[in-house]
């Protein structure tokens, strides 16, 4: 009796549609959230994941739509991230269906939010979105990291904004002020489908307790066992998945094959 | 022809909507609310529960439902616990070193399970007992969702989950069922789960 090693479909909402390119053969419309959750969980998927891009804040409501009509249709876990600035954020989007919420931006500029959000909610449905990527430092002043200890930087604004922030310490952090799990995104990585980075994985599995998602790089079947080899509990992905170019059956199988529990 | 009424309590824990889906995917007649005539009714009543135990006591007791699930349970009318749910229906909640008083229709203790990664959060398989009604006619290696820190200790007769050790994953005393996991959010299981459930208000 192991726990499954989750695997989890990101799905990029904007405005109430699925954006980035999606090509689905056997979905009418490959635009509707709700529609590819519903292929998602037929195919298999452990969980999902909406990111709710959506830049003006009058687009909030269709958000809120979007979640409510796929929790109707959807009988696994959702977690909604993207946009949460406080706690009425959580409130609503939990009260609209989501079973966890990702907070990213607010909590680096506010930690207090986590622990306010992980009070009223519980841990279990507070997740801490990390954006994080490589820095080139080798070594800084105070001297943290050794001599070609790679170092990963907490960025904000889809990693445009860097925060100067450890972000090993960062998700530390985070776990003590009550968030229950870590999704770990490495803009170094993300898009490029060249593997996620164990590094940056390890890295935080090593100071934290919650469960891992790794987030960013998947691009073949063979990438997703050496993420759950390097401390990942749940592996997620966005293009491989709404391209078809993978499909969530086979990762599973390939996990299965390099003896990883799944579903 | 309509299904078992059965009421999903509404004490402000989340997740009802949840819930209220699931079952209503099976067949029941649902209601969510925290009426406790139209509780005391019910052909069966779901105790739902996310988030902290202090905080889920707290909000039976400011609905004053504690006594309709006693009532319930000593008429031998049917009552569904879902993970915080379940975890009420124990005697006593230790969480964060907190220690609160449970509705005590089951014996025993909720404690923070003993595992390197908490919260237990996924999908586990579970040993149901023989003669299990729940699991009725799902295979061996099913799996359903679980997020949970805290779990009970588990009795003989129950169905038993690992994470990090044994704990009570689901109960059945006659009338009375629990789930540690969520069967709400486990797919077709949970859907078959239900079923089963359901099939015992008939």
């Amino acid at each position: 009796m192991t726990v499954a090693v989750r695997v989890i479909p990101c799905l990029d909402v904007d405005a109430g549609r699925v954006v980035k390119g999606v090509n689905f053969t056997d979905l009418r419309d490959a635009g509707d959230p709700v529609e590819m959750a519903k292929l998602y969980d037929a195919e298999g998927a452990d969980e999902l994941t909406f990111l709710d891009i959506t830049a003006s804040s009058g687009n909030r409501e269709t958000t809120y739509d979007v979640v409510r009509r796929t929790a109707e249709q959807v009988f696994i876990p959702l977690t909604v991230g993207g946009g949460v600035r406080a706690v009425d954020d959580v409130d609503r989007l939990l009260r609209a269906g989501a079973d966890k919420v990702g907070i990213n931006t607010a909590a680096v500029a506010r930690p207090e939010l986590v622990r306010e959000c992980a009070l009223r909610f519980g841990s279990q449905c507070i997740v801490l979105s990390v954006d994080a990527r490589r820095t080139r430092a080798v070594d800084s002043p105070g001297g943290s990291p050794g001599r070609g200890t790679p170092r990963f930087e907490v960025t904000t604004h889809g990693g445009r904004t860097g925060t100067g922030i450890d972000a090993v310490a960062w998700a530390a952090r985070a776990v003590e002020l009550g968030a229950g799990e870590i999704l770990l995104n490495s803009m170094d990585a993300d898009g490029t489908r060249d593997g996620y980075d164990l590094e940056m994985i390890a890295a935080v599995r090593a100071v934290v307790d919650v469960p891992v998602i790794a987030s960013g790089g998947a691009g073949q079947l063979a990438d997703f066992a050496p993420a759950v080899a390097a401390g990942a509990d749940a592996v997620l992905a966005a293009s491989v998945f709404h391209f078809g170019d993978l499909r969530i059956g086979a990762v599973k199988d390939a996990l299965r094959a390099a003896a990883v529990p799944v579903r | 022809m309509t299904g078992p009424r059965v009421v999903v309590l509404d004490y402000g824990s989340g997740n009802l909507r949840s819930a209220q889906r699931a079952l209503a995917r099976v067949g029941a007649d649902v209601t969510v609310t925290a009426d406790l005539d139209v509780a005391r009714a019910a052909d069966a009543l779901v105790v739902p529960g996310v988030g902290a135990y202090a905080a889920c006591m707290a909000g039976i007791d400011a609905v004053g439902a504690a006594p309709v699930i006693h009532e319930r349970v000593a008429q031998g009318r049917p009552v569904l616990g879902i993970c915080v749910g379940m975890q009420v229906l124990y005697t006593l909640g230790d969480e964060h070193g907190v220690r609160t008083r449970g509705l005590g229709v089951l014996a025993g203790q909720v404690r923070r399970l003993a595992a390197p990664v908490l919260p237990h959060m996924g999908w586990n398989t579970v040993a149901p007992p023989a003669g299990t009604v729940l699991f009725d006619g799902l295979p061996a290696d099913t799996r359903f969702y679980f997020v949970h820190s805290y779990a009970a200790e588990p009795a003989p007769g129950d169905t038993v989950a690992e994470h990090g050790e044994p704990f009570a994953a689901a109960v059945e005393r006659g009338p009375l069922y629990a789930t540690q996991f969520h069967p709400e959010k486990s797919g077709d299981a949970g859907a078959h789960l239900l079923t089963n459930w359901l099939r015992t208000l008939r």
